[in-house]
């Protein structure tokens, strides 16, 4: 009886790939672990098939000779990969790509917030500026609009606010205000608002309408039901695909480098276009955003732990 | 003779184009119990949503405590206040829904303490006292800080009252609070609301329990089609229903 549990569980992992990479570890045939079966407890035994071992010996094999090839080859220049990884240019660049980043996500989360709830209102005029607005920044290229906030001061050379038949608050040259910072933080918040937004509006739409007329019931206005009941219960549904959103982010901030914004692709071109070394210093890039992406994912895993529903369906 | 709690006149209500109540005049005196019963789809839930104004009306009044909930009255119209004022009123006001309703990311006592200090403005560790007072008073004063999920269904459905009783409401709405409960549950929710009936809280409560409606109510009023068919004391009601439909719904349910 003990025996059999024993084997049994050792074999029958519930996840399929550990138990896969176990056997092939622990290296113990079929044949031995059918040795410990009796004929009154006989032993399940359920481990890798012949199959998946081949397979991943093939996989295995296959990646080991890519990476080989890709190490030996010296056209990637791996010692100039290595020269410029920590150069101090790099890392300013690369401090600015994770500071776009962070900016442009909490701008376009904040901004979100507003037009999923402009969005959702019952009135017209206040739906009416948020589907636009959507409509306008999820249908035209990033590029295209980061283009557009740089050249802003080609098209309003002058920008003056000023109360409507009043004193004059503000008033200057275009290029003073728009400079390519904030051509390049406004231009990533604004797109990312847009799609945030339709992540808030699922989150929103995801909370129970019953807790809401409850809410309603004992006297909570609509900005307390939001605050206080919706909000707090959608950040569950909202979480996974903003860890998405963020990651992409990080990304994207690689555009600003075509309206020359120091940010970590702009800092390994710059440095490519003096030594001709394009491709090494690509890699450059490439390694800091994956390992920037890796600590993501991470983050994004332990996030979603802590926001785990406790037990939900329980109710009747 | 005092002001009643609730006065209905002439109360109707469509959605699009279905009339769903046609015409409701009822009052609730003061400490008095209304139990209101009737077929699916006669409006029952309908009615109690308009006396706290969570359905807009077509027409008709309806005052509690001598005062419009949604609207604001000049000659023969009615207009609808601001929301802020509108919540201001609901919030005297207790309901009590078929779902209990709690909100899942608090635990029992965050739900009953949640709209005296949000919305009344009250000091919190005084809330927190009577909200576990309250919780006591329920029979849940071991669960205070359980989440919803936790909970079985009656024991949500208590929390859910001791939630609205904790605004010191002037009324108490219950929409089948017990419907949605297993048999075996059903007692320990009754047995919370006829302590408040006892307590002279007034209430009106849409209910299927006909013999629990028997016990608390001081009228019975039965509902058919948007229309009041039929209101008594409830010995009379149930014993000799004057309206053959009345008689009719009653064969059917009891
Ligand atoms: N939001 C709504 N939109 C459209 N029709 C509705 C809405 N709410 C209720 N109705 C309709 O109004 C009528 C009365 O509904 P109501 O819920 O008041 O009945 P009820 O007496 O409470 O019934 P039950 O005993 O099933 O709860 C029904 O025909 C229903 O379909
Ligand atoms: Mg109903």
């Amino acid at each position: 009886m003990t025996t059999e549990r024993v084997n049994g569980a050792d074999m029958a992992d519930p996840a399929p790939r550990r138990s896969l990479f176990r056997a092939l570890l622990e290296g113990r045939t079929r044949r031995e672990v059918a040795a410990e079966g009796t004929p009154e407890a006989p032993v399940v035994v359920s481990g890798p098939k012949w199959g998946d071992r081949v397979g991943l010996a093939a996989v295995l094999l296959v990646g080991l000779l890519i990476l080989q090839e890709v190490i030996r080859n010296p056209n990637f220049k791996w010692h100039v990969v290595f020269d410029y990884l920590f150069e101090p240019t790099v890392l300013r660049g690369l401090g600015l790509t994770i500071w776009l980043t962070v900016a442009a996500m909490a701008i376009g989360i904040a901004l979100a917030v507003i037009l999923a709830v402009m969005r959702m209102a019952p009135q017209l005029w206040l739906r009416l500026p948020a589907v636009t607005y959507l409509w306008f920044f999820r249908g035209t290229p990033l590029l295209v609009q980061l283009i557009f906030w740089y050249n802003l001061a080609f098209l309003f050379p002058e920008i003056t606010i000023r109360i409507p038949f009043g004193p004059v608050l503000y008033s200057g040259s275009a290029n003073d205000l728009i400079t390519p910072y904030t051509a390049a933080l406004l231009g990533l918040a604004l797109n990312e608002g847009a799609y945030m937004a339709e992540i808030v509006r699922s989150g929103i739409m995801s909370v129970d309408k019953g807790q809401q007329e409850a809410a309603r019931a004992l006297g909570m206005t609509n900005s307390r039901i939001l605050w206080r009941i919706v909000l707090p219960q959608a950040v569950r549904i909202i979480i996974p695909p903003t860890g998405n959103q963020t990651i992409g982010m990080l990304k994207m901030t690689a555009l600003v480098s075509v309206i020359a914004m120091y940010d970590l692709l702009y800092a390994v071109q710059t440095i490519s276009s003096r030594t001709f070394d394009t491709i090494p210093m690509l890699i450059v890039a490439c390694l800091w955003y994956l390992l920037l992406t890796s600590v993501m994912t991470f983050l994004q895993g332990r996030l979603e732990k802590r926001f785990e529903p406790k037990g939900e369906g329980a109710r009747p | 003779m005092s002001v009643p709690m609730v006065e209905a006149t002439r109360v109707s209500k469509s959605f699009g184009t279905v009339e769903v109540l046609k015409g409701i005049d009822l009052t609730v005196a003061r400490g008095e119990v209304m139990c209101l019963i009737g077929p699916s789809g006669s409006g029952k839930s309908t009615f109690l949503r308009c006396i706290n104004h969570l359905e807009k009306l077509n027409a008709g009044l309806i005052k509690v405590d001598g005062e419009l909930v949604g609207y604001s009255r000049s000659g023969n119209t009615l207009r609808e206040l601001p929301s802020r004022e509108i919540a201001a009123r609901r919030a005297q006001i207790g309901m009590v829904f078929q779902r209990f309703n709690l909100f899942s990311h608090m635990t029992a006592l965050e739900n009953v303490a949640e709209a005296p200090v949000g919305v009344l403005k009250r000091p919190k560790a005084e809330v927190r006292d009577e909200a576990e007072a309250l919780l006591r008073r329920v029979g849940l004063g071991d669960r205070l800080h359980a989440y919803p999920h936790q909970l079985s269904g009656g024991q949500q459905q208590r929390v859910a009252i001791a939630r609205a009783l904790a605004m010191k409401p002037k009324l108490m709405l219950f929409d089948e609070p017990t419907s949605a409960l297993d048999p075996e549950l059903v007692g320990e929710v009754l047995e919370v609301v006829r302590q408040l009936a006892g307590q002279g809280m007034t209430m009106i409560l849409v209910t299927h329990e006909m013999s629990f409606a028997e016990e608390v109510a001081d009228k019975v009023v039965f509902m058919d089609g948007g229309r009041v068919v039929e209101a008594a004391r409830p010995e009379i009601l149930f014993r000799s229903p004057r309206h053959a439909r009345t008689r009719e719904f009653l064969t059917r349910v009891l």
